[in-house]
């Protein structure tokens, strides 16, 4: 029953993943990866073989999702390379124009060697490595390591397999389903517009799922997923909308606005360690600003290092001040790029400020805004491990330990090579299909004027 | 915000007296984004008691401060190793991509697409989440409290390859032929044709690698266990833990100093870093 619920699945996965627009190079990486994850993966142990430990009915489940991971991204590869590439990928290779000097062929690759050789070495070597250490049972300076299969994943999850079975389908269920009724209507007309309107709910239904499918308590990562979700959702958020409004203030042109420029701009040097310190400083409890200037009102200031919610908003607002400068500047030069005829003709049309703000400036610069989101994110997954170290160190009970801090709690910190290493790869897929997803929004936003 | 002020984005006018609100909000947004390092500048010249008291003038403690986080604490020698890896990260960093860069526009080889999509693979594969296993590798490597281990892994980066290709294309592609009809060759066409014409992406790009590894810190605590080789983002630690109560003041001033470099090289660069973000824009 269990089988034939993930086979179908996998069928339905697949066939998404190969008529979906993912940009070709893209599912080229996610095949590559997810095979070389497999690969390493079923090395010790075959589908319903030796499977060891508790949760194996998980642990199976677990290993038919990574089957059906690697025939949709292999599916996906083949038909992207059979459709050509595609318009987006051919553009991107063939871009490379012929070369012009004709020397031996050695010159290119003596000038290519020192960066592939670092990339081998400490890039692609490691990331293999990682998902190899993933099923191992392996401690820090330990020359031995047992393998356990899947035993390290299935720990973070529910011991229910129906659960971890049921789920994910589902939410993947709802993705296909609403990108197909989108497909099939045509623009413009009312359920097209209610597609679209409903499109969110698929993020939304994996959010979920994920959270159900993570198991509560200390050794599950229920917990460390809420405080990523909603720290990340938090400095993600905030420091983007803050860096739109600051740059739209300083990008006109008014006297002293490239010194303000400036000015918003440099924080940005600040490093996620010492904007934690400052923010350490700020929010003491008996002698910080924050506390002073709350007594001063009247009110009652909670300590940070009791209170998680208030933790988290300090977490959040520090790195996102860190962090601003950064959106600032990409701001400033997208809103140079917006066409100021099109602005003076609906300001002339009668369109008000905010009006024109939304529907103007918002889509023209929707392709930066895509590019940032990745860039934010990334920083809001690893740099804030230096905030986090400074201000809070992961408390109180765990409310700011966020994925990265906690595969450094886990890996180094008590020396559990194979779980931390598990950690990271449930951390590398939120990456890669994170980026996936922004390549694929970023491709199909259309623009008038420049943008990246 | 009026409505002539929201047209007049992007426009090159002279200077209205209608600009007045702006000043001010913009002078709130610097004030307010500047307030946390304000503060701790303030912190940095008080005494513990002075900072409980809330006193909004400095305090007369900076001398000692100084002496006690520079000389006693070790900041100082802790800055001069950041320095030192900042340094040659950039360098390493700049020098490899450029070549590359070269490699990738001017040059025809077997193999080109191939060994392209693998270092454009790498973009969505952040250092951070294989970080145990580049640990062990290094820690193999026999690399571990050395300098080498803070600068050769991030001496090649794909974004810094794809920041110079994408500059290189954006020269004229009449170059190269001029060039060899003059009788250049390649290491010549690159020192004396691309290189004064990159100086913009080369600036830009030495703001970002020098801020980054500057402000590195889970990876030179992963491998830096000698104190006397700890860069200053690790050894700012040594001022909070103390054994006794924080000392405010000493912490505030080692976070400032932290911070002066990275600042200095953006302040010293922001033409080229701006013309250079632009250019990779794109």
């Amino acid at each position: 029953m269990l089988l034939i619920l993930t086979v179908l699945a996998a069928a339905l996965a697949a066939v998404v993943a190969s008529r979906g627009r993912l940009h070709p190079l893209a599912g080229g990486a996610v095949g590559l990866a997810a095979a070389s994850a497999t690969t390493w993966t079923f090395a010790g142990c075959a589908l319903g073989g030796d499977v060891t430990g508790d949760n194996t009915g998980v642990q199976r489940v677990l290993a038919v999702a990574a089957v059906v991971t690697v025939a949709a991204g292999v599916a996906r590869t083949v038909a992207a390379l059979r459709a050509g590439g595609g318009p987006a990928g051919e553009a991107m290779l063939t871009e490379l124009r012929s070369g012009r000097f004709r020397t031996g062929a050695w010159l290119p690759w003596l000038l290519l060697a020192p960066t592939l050789a670092i990339l081998a070495v400490f890039l692609y070597y490691p990331s293999f490595q990682t998902f190899a250490l993933s099923t191992k049972l392996a401690r820090m300076g330990a020359p031995r390591s047992a393998d356990v299969c899947l035993g390290n994943f299935a720990e973070l999850l529910v011991p229910s397999p129906y659960l971890v079975a049921g789920l994910p389908p589902a939410a993947v269920a709802v993705v296909a389903g609403l990108a197909l009724w989108r497909s099939r209507t045509t623009p413009g007309t009312a359920s097209h517009t209610a597609a679209a309107a409903l499109s969110p709910l698929g993020p939304i239904a994996t959010v979920v799922a994920l959270y159900f499918v993570f198991a509560p308590g200390r050794t599950g990562y229920r917990g460390v997923y809420v405080a990523t979700l909603g720290i990340s959702f938090g400095i993600v958020a905030l420091s983007m909308t803050a860096g739109l409004g600051l740059a739209y203030l300083v990008a006109r042109r008014f006297r002293g606005a490239s010194v303000y420029r400036t000015l918003l701009i440099w924080p940005y040097a600040v490093s996620p360690p010492v904007a934690g310190i400052l923010f350490f400083m700020m929010f003491d409890p008996t002698a910080g600003v924050m506390a002073h200037l709350a007594g001063v009102v009247g009110l009652d200031f909670p300590s940070y290092r009791t209170d998680g919610v208030l933790a988290q908003a300090a977490i959040v607002l520090a790195a996102s001040w860190k962090w601003v400068g950064h959106n600032i500047l990409f701001y400033v030069a997208a809103l140079q790029t917006v066409p100021r005829e099109i602005v003076e003709a609906a300001a002339i049309d009668g369109a008000g400020a905010w009006r024109r703000f939304v529907r103007i400036v918002v889509p023209t610069i929707a392709p930066v805004t895509f590019f940032l989101l990745v860039t934010n994110l990334t920083y809001a997954f690893f740099d804030v491990y230096g905030t986090i170290d400074y201000l809070t160190r992961g408390g109180p009970s765990g409310r700011t330990t966020v994925a990265i801090y906690e595969i450094i709690r886990v890996g180094v910190g008590t020396g559990d090579l194979g779980r931390g290493a598990a950690q990271s790869v449930i951390l590398f897929i939120a990456v890669i299909g994170l980026t996936v997803w922004q390549f694929r929004r970023s491709e199909g936003r259309i623009t008038y004027g420049g943008g990246a | 915000m009026t409505d002539n002020l929201t047209i007049s984005v992007g426009r090159r006018g002279p200077f209205t007296g209608r600009t007045w609100h702006l000043h001010v909000l913009s002078v709130v947004c610097v004030l307010l984004i500047g307030f946390p390092l304000l503060y701790a500048a303030l912190v940095a010249t008080q005494t513990n008691a002075e900072v409980f008291a809330f006193r909004l003038t400095p305090g007369s403690s900076f001398g000692e401060h100084f002496h006690k986080v520079w000389v006693e604490r070790g900041i100082g020698r802790a800055m001069w190793n950041s320095l030192v890896m900042s340094t040659l990260v950039t360098v390493a960093k700049t020098v490899l991509s450029m070549a590359a860069g070269l490699a990738f526009v001017y040059f025809r080889f077997r193999g080109r697409s191939l060994v392209f999509l693998g270092v454009l693979v790498t973009l969505m594969m952040p250092t951070e989440v294989m970080i145990l296993a580049l640990f062990r590798v290094t820690s193999d490597l026999g690399m571990t409290d050395s300098l080498w281990a803070l600068v050769v892994p991030f001496a090649a980066s794909a974004t810094s390859v794809f920041l110079f290709r994408q500059h290189f294309m954006s020269l004229p592609a009449e170059l190269p032929e001029a060039a060899q009809l003059d009788g250049a060759g390649p290491f010549q066409f690159c020192f004396r044709i691309l290189l004064p014409l990159s100086w913009n992406t080369i600036g830009a790009l030495a703001v970002v690698s020098f801020t980054y590894a500057w402000n590195m810190y889970l990876w030179p605590v992963l491998v830096i266990k000698d104190a006397s080789g700890q860069v200053v983002q690790q050894s700012l630690s040594a001022l909070r833990a103390t054994d006794q109560a924080i000392s405010y003041g000493p912490l505030m001033l080692g976070a400032l100093l932290a911070s002066v470099p990275p600042l200095l090289v953006f302040l010293a660069l922001q033409k080229p870093f701006m013309s250079g973000m632009a250019i990779s824009d794109k």
